[in-house]
């Protein structure tokens, strides 16, 4: 019998609080276009976090938003904009005009990113690539560094380990001490949480540890990584969580339209951020009929996989 | 330019298939002459059958529904180093006469505009076996040098992909357009291959900012057939990525 493990259940505003303080490396987006943890960059916002360097192969418009709220001063990524209607204007103006303040940015390619936090995962200096040889990416990030490889001729670039301070993952679910079940498209994820020095995993569902050892391969990230386990659903909207609700794509557009000028982007901001404390009262402002219009239509379970003995 | 860019994959390839246009060319060659590719999506997704609805991004529930494989993006771009992957398609801000492609600083009224950056354009124009490029025909867009190389082409050509120490079996291939299709001379320079119907070659021209040089055989891109122009139709009903 081991010890009972002591809950790390926690708030998003406690989790924030506690974890991402200002001037951090922070990892999120990393599966991409779903799951990426926009009630966790909201809080962030409320909570006024200044100087993150915020890491990601693709963020759609979480970064876009944080950017234009001033908190980052850093970026490391492969993309940034908006996945279904283009650029990402609050990048734009930091990039190009310094508002709301400078950008430090780091471009990767999505591969590198992998490499970069697999190196970290596993714990080594750098990973070597035959991707980025022959572009302008490594003039002008110092993490892919050209050189020859020791056991042939071959050119390559060694990417750089990346070892974010947190990382930010949303999953399906977790059980109270972090061990989490996520599926579908994983993009960085696992590499990202074992890159990591801390994780915060956001769950659409807690669930009991026999839910979690019923399926073991399902569970990608051990929660002895873990420091907080947040309880949240639809912490992920407007990007999707299979199984859980869909993508909604007006939300992107409205989005698109709402920052192209920096004064609209501010209502933006105000309207869907800082005057809304919780994710329970985002989800009210988003309504009943545009939540239900997103939920899952039709379930479809997986096959049972048998791990009797 | 989604039928000329579907007509791009042969059966049985694996497929780095991207975003937007190439999703639906994507879906036409499987549901036409190549009911056998396999499509690989850079978040960690491989299908066998494309998504049954219109998807706005790779990680759209539709894409993952059904799919044959989800992984992470290490365990799917592996095999584009490998040299596994067959054929990727790629769009961007600008590409040049040797097909090298910028997606990072663009240009607009004179001024220096911040791009969204590679994703995974670079990875693909380095590692693909071949790389095809969709466009709109502009001479702001299919520029003589392209301002920074997001994604490499052919360099300033020659031997220059081999100098740089990139895969022996890789690189451009095709540069689909509004107006035709452009293919890479040995010496790694793009000519226009082929021409849309109804579009005249001093158009192409005019719209090209460098001196294209045309084939002795210049083609005729065919024309949609009526079965490719309906799968069009039924993937983006509403128009939403072929607005054209």
């Amino acid at each position: 019998m081991t010890g009972a493990a002591p809950s790390k259940l926690v708030s998003m505003r406690q989790a924030v609080d506690e974890h991402v303080p200002s001037g951090s490396t922070v990892l999120m987006g990393a599966e991409l276009e779903q799951m990426i943890p926009f009630s966790a960059g909201h809080e962030i916002v409320r909570q006024g976090r200044r100087d993150l360097t915020l890491v990601g192969p693709i963020s759609d418009i979480l970064f876009d938003q944080m950017i234009g709220a001033g908190c980052v001063s850093g970026l490391m990524a492969a993309w940034v904009g908006n996945a279904s209607s283009g650029v990402g204007y609050c990048f734009r103006r930091a990039v190009e005009h310094a508002i709301p303040n400078a950008l430090e940015t780091l471009d990767y390619t999505n591969f590198t990113m992998a490499m970069a936090l697999h190196a970290a995962a596993l714990g080594v200096p750098f990973l070597p690539t035959y991707a980025a040889l022959g572009s302008d990416l490594p003039k002008n990030n110092g993490n892919l560094r050209e050189f020859t490889s020791p056991v042939n001729e071959d050119r390559l670039i060694a990417v750089c380990a990346l070892h974010p301070d947190v990382a930010i993952v949303p999953v399906q679910r977790a059980d109270a001490f972090g061990n989490s079940h996520l599926w579908g498209n994983l993009g960085v994820a696992i590499d990202g949480a074992r890159a990591a020095r801390k994780v915060v995993v956001v769950a659409e569902e807690i669930v009991s540890p026999e839910v979690i050892a019923s399926d073991p391969n399902r569970t990608l990230i051990p929660g002895f990584l873990v420091a907080a386990v947040v309880h949240e659903p639809w912490g992920a909207h407007p990007s999707p969580v299979q199984g859980y609700y869909g993508r909604d794509h007006a939300f992107f557009a409205e989005y698109h339209e709402q920052s192209r000028k920096k004064e609209d982007f501010e209502r933006w901001l105000e309207s869907w951020v800082l005057k809304v404390p919780s994710r329970a009262d985002y989800l009210k402002q988003l309504g009943d009929a545009r939540i239900a219009d997103l939920g899952v239509r039709e379930h479809a379970f997986t096959a049972p996989a048998d791990f009797g003995f | 330019m989604v039928a000329a860019a579907a007509r791009e994959i042969r059966d049985g390839e694996l497929v780095f298939v991207g975003m937007r246009l190439p999703m639906i060319a994507f879906a036409l060659a499987k549901r036409t002459h190549a009911p056998r590719a396999t499509g690989l999506f850079e978040n960690g997704i491989i299908r066998e059958e494309p998504a049954s609805t219109l998807l706005y991004t790779m990680g759209d529930p539709p894409n993952l529904f059904k799919a044959t494989y989800c992984g992470d993006m290490i365990s799917v771009m592996s095999l584009l180093q490998q040299g596994r992957v067959h054929v990727g398609f790629l769009g961007a801000a600008e590409v040049d006469r040797f097909g090298n492609l910028n997606t990072t600083w663009g240009r607009r009224n004179g001024q220096t505009v911040r791009l969204p950056g590679s994703g995974g354009a670079c990875d693909i124009a380095c590692l693909a076996q071949r790389t095809v490029v969709i466009l709109a025909h502009d001479p702001q867009r299919l520029v003589a040098r392209v301002g920074h190389i997001t994604s490499p082409g052919n360099g300033n050509g020659g031997l220059w992909r081999r100098a740089q120490g990139l895969p022996a079996r890789s690189g451009p291939s095709a540069i689909i357009t509004t107006m035709g299709v452009l293919r890479f001379a040995e010496d790694g320079e793009a000519y226009l291959a082929s021409i849309h119907p109804g579009i005249r070659v001093e158009e192409v021209l005019g719209s090209t900012g460098w001196t294209l040089r045309v084939s002795d055989n210049l083609a005729e891109t065919p024309e949609p057939s009526e079965v490719e122009f309906g799968v069009i139709r039924e993937i983006d009903p509403n128009h939403f990525w072929t607005k054209t």
